[in-house]
């Protein structure tokens, strides 16, 4: 049948070209394959992973890096990294007083006014390193460190790309002029034609970042005694960005079982309503 | 709202009010035993489903009011304040946000219903055109929703929207660049014009809702259209709204709430883009500017054209010619499921509205069939912006030529006398 024929050519047409995606002019690589332990609807932070994640936050990327959107206290609530049933309150949590104390914050002081440090408390922001971004893009050669508190939600790729980012330092190949300050990253985004010397048709994937190369092996000690190489780290602290984003993903996740579970069961109550009610209604 | 009320006071408080303000009359005509063909299918349930989808997004919009702050610097952070701190505030901004979406979803279902149907057709004009100036409003609403969190795509979407009015410039010099000024509050967008976005944002649901009032007025007149698009001629063609559509209506709404919670709970941003996760930042443009799915289709007409002022002009008449359908079908027969030929054209027009919209979410010249390859190595041949154009050539021409025109081409299946006759008949409708 033509019709027939044609409704398979129709659906045959729309679904390569939805499952193939169009060539793009330039590109980076796509994210590393990861597997983290939070994805999917039933997927739980690693508690361990988020404390040693943060760990590898504030001995590395905390110097150049600022995480606003956060607070100390965060970090003992429900779902954060340090909370235990015994502090509900997260302020009053040991936890995020002394990892707080450890971190010195401008103030005024209430009696003069005049500006002063002292140690942070819980219900003080993830200290910045910068005083402004002139002074962040000042001491990094003209670049800005981005933001990192929801940056795992605003990069393709999420966590993975982070984990890729900082994994994927290879040495440049040959034919690519690496610019001063600039280092070579084929997850990051950019267009590497007008520094490549090579042919034409094989310009390299990625683009140039401006941080070098930060973890190594035994950059950062694990206090609970794992081994601390590149890759773990990275895999640490990329489960500590992914819940930074955002510390609710699994009161969501878990709120949504109930919700569907509910819903579902409405669903099947309102179906058998509506047989019962057009029983005798030939329609 | 029409015709002659069954409507009996039963009480004295209750005959009492009847003389004053009928209102009790007004809801029993409209929603208890307004008289409903029996032969509704689940297409017909989105119409309740939109109404529940309108009020979501107005009572959870009123309470991020409470916590949102209008400021070009506040914005972003007041975003996440209500996501990270206020209490079931990711509930709230995500059932907002994938409502929106949601919205957006049953209010194409419910127009490609009404096309396929022909429920625009006599006597339902004004019924037809009333929906069309909803889906405008939306439009413009969930425009300016987009742009309130001030991400970057919110930003970068404002700048791209709002410049479509400076493609006036091309027809009278300096009135385009005055209409954008004026839109803006200043020379680019700002916090002025995040704050007049804020304003408009509250203002057109209610606008909206209003609409709705209409809408329904204008359905409840000369009653619902159904699958067969034969008029309702006694009263075994119709069963009372209630119970028989506030259940039905009630299972489609609950099933629409499965799919809402499962992107509200497990997958909140998989329709947005990473981008509006970045507070905006007038210095640096996005790579890749692209609006929120719903808009999609539209923008890839909007970019199929190489000259502005023409590519704005296509992507507001393929609006236009929704509010001109009804008098575009010179047909007689209704229902598409009894026009062969129509119906061919019709299925046509919704895969190309849909490759419009994955056309929209590509770059124009990003290459789907290679033919050679340009002197930089980059390969050429039938791009994202040629296909663009036959699609949007396809959506003028079901408007302006297959519609009015099929019917001089098309043998028409028998058409059942009454909406009752089939029913009784077949077996499936």
């Amino acid at each position: 049948m033509l019709r027939k024929a044609l409704m398979a050519g129709l659906a045959a047409g729309v679904f390569s070209l939805v499952a193939m995606p169009a060539l793009a002019l330039t590109s980076e690589e796509e994210p590393k394959h990861v597997e983290f332990g939070f994805e999917g609807p039933l997927g739980k932070f690693d508690r361990a992973a988020v404390q040693r994640g943060f760990k590898v936050y504030a001995e590395v990327c905390a110097s150049c890096h600022s995480m606003n959107l956060l607070y100390y206290r965060n970090l003992a609530q429900k779902g954060g990294p340090f909370y235990e049933e015994k502090y509900p309150n997260p302020n009053a949590s040991p936890y995020a007083k002394a990892i707080a104390a450890a971190v010195m914050v401008p103030d005024i002081d209430q009696e003069t006014g005049d500006a002063v440090m002292r140690a942070a408390t819980p219900a003080d922001h993830f200290k910045s390193p910068f005083a402004n971004e002139v002074a962040a893009r000042a001491s990094n050669g003209g670049a800005m460190p981005p933001d990192l508190s929801v940056i795992a939600k605003a990069r393709e790729g999420g966590p993975a790309y982070i984990y890729s980012i900082l994994t994927g330092y290879p040495t440049p190949p040959k034919g690519l002029t690496v610019p001063a300050g600039k280092y070579y990253n084929p997850y990051m985004p950019g267009d590497l034609a007008s520094y490549w010397s090579g042919p034409k048709d094989q310009v390299p994937k990625g683009g140039f970042i401006a941080m070098p190369l930060q973890l190594t092996p035994d950059r950062v000690t694990f206090d609970d005694g794992t081994k601390s190489t590149a890759e773990q780290q990275a895999h640490d602290v990329s489960t500590f960005l992914a819940w930074a984003a955002e510390p609710k993903a699994e009161e969501r996740k878990e709120t949504g079982l109930a919700v569907m579970a509910y819903l579902i069961l409405f669903a099947g109550l309102m179906y058998a309503s509506y047989r019962r009610i057009w029983r005798n209604v030939a329609h | 709202m029409s015709g002659h009320s069954t409507y009996e006071p039963k009480t004295g408080i209750e005959r009492w009010l009847d003389a004053r303000l009928p209102i009790i009359r007004l809801g029993y005509d409209s929603v208890i035993a307004y008289p409903t063909p029996k032969n509704l299918n689940y297409w017909w349930t989105f119409g309740g489903i939109l109404s529940v989808c309108l009020v979501l997004q107005i009572v959870t919009g009123v309470v991020l009011a409470m916590h949102y702050i209008p400021h070009g610097d506040l914005a972003f952070a007041s975003v996440e304040r209500i996501m990270r701190d206020v209490n079931h505030g990711w509930m709230i901004r995500y059932l907002h946000a994938n409502g929106a979406s949601m919205f957006f979803l049953a209010v194409y279902v419910h127009m490609a219903r009404g096309l396929y149907y022909g429920s625009y057709k006599e006597p339902r004009e004004v019924l037809w055109i009333l929906g069309c100036v909803i889906y405008l409003l939306m439009m413009a609403t969930a425009f300016m929703g987009y742009v309130l969190p001030w991400g970057q795509m919110s930003f970068y979407g404002a700048v791209v929207i709002t410049n479509f009015f400076s493609a006036l410039d091309q027809v009278i010099p300096g009135l385009g660049s005055a209409i954008t000024t004026w839109l803006w509050g200043g020379f680019a967008v700002d916090n002025p014009t995040l704050n007049r976005f804020f304003s408009l944002h509250y203002l057109l649901p209610f606008v909206i809702a209003g609409v709705v009032g209409l809408h329904i007025w204008a359905l409840h007149v000369p009653g619902n259209n159904n699958p067969t698009g034969v008029s309702v001629k006694s009263k075994d063609d119709v069963v009372p709204f209630h119970p028989y559509y506030t259940v039905k209506d009630g299972f489609a709404i609950v099933v629409f709430l499965i799919l809402l919670s499962w992107f509200v709970f497990f997958a909140p941003d998989a329709l947005g883009h990473a981008d509006n996760y970045v507070q905006a930042n007038p210095l640096q443009t996005p790579n890749h500017i692209v609006p929120e799915w719903y808009f999609l289709p539209f923008y890839a007409m909007l970019r199929a054209v190489p000259q502005k002022l023409a590519g704005v002009l296509i992507m507001f008449g393929s609006i236009a010619l929704l509010f001109a359908t009804p008098w575009l079908d010179w047909a007689k027969v209704r229902s598409m499921r009894y026009r062969p030929t129509a119906r061919w054209f019709f299925i046509i027009f919704i895969v190309a509205v849909l490759i419009l919209g994955w056309c929209g979410g590509k770059l124009p010249d990003d290459v789907i069939i290679p033919m050679g390859k340009n002197p930089d190595g980059s390969p050429t041949g039938f791009s994202v912006v040629h296909l663009s154009r036959i699609l949007t050539a396809y959506y003028y021409a079901y408007f302006l030529l297959v519609l009015p025109f099929v019917k001089n081409f098309e043998q028409t299946l028998p058409v059942p006398d009454s909406i009752s006759a089939p029913v009784l008949t077949e077996k499936k409708g």
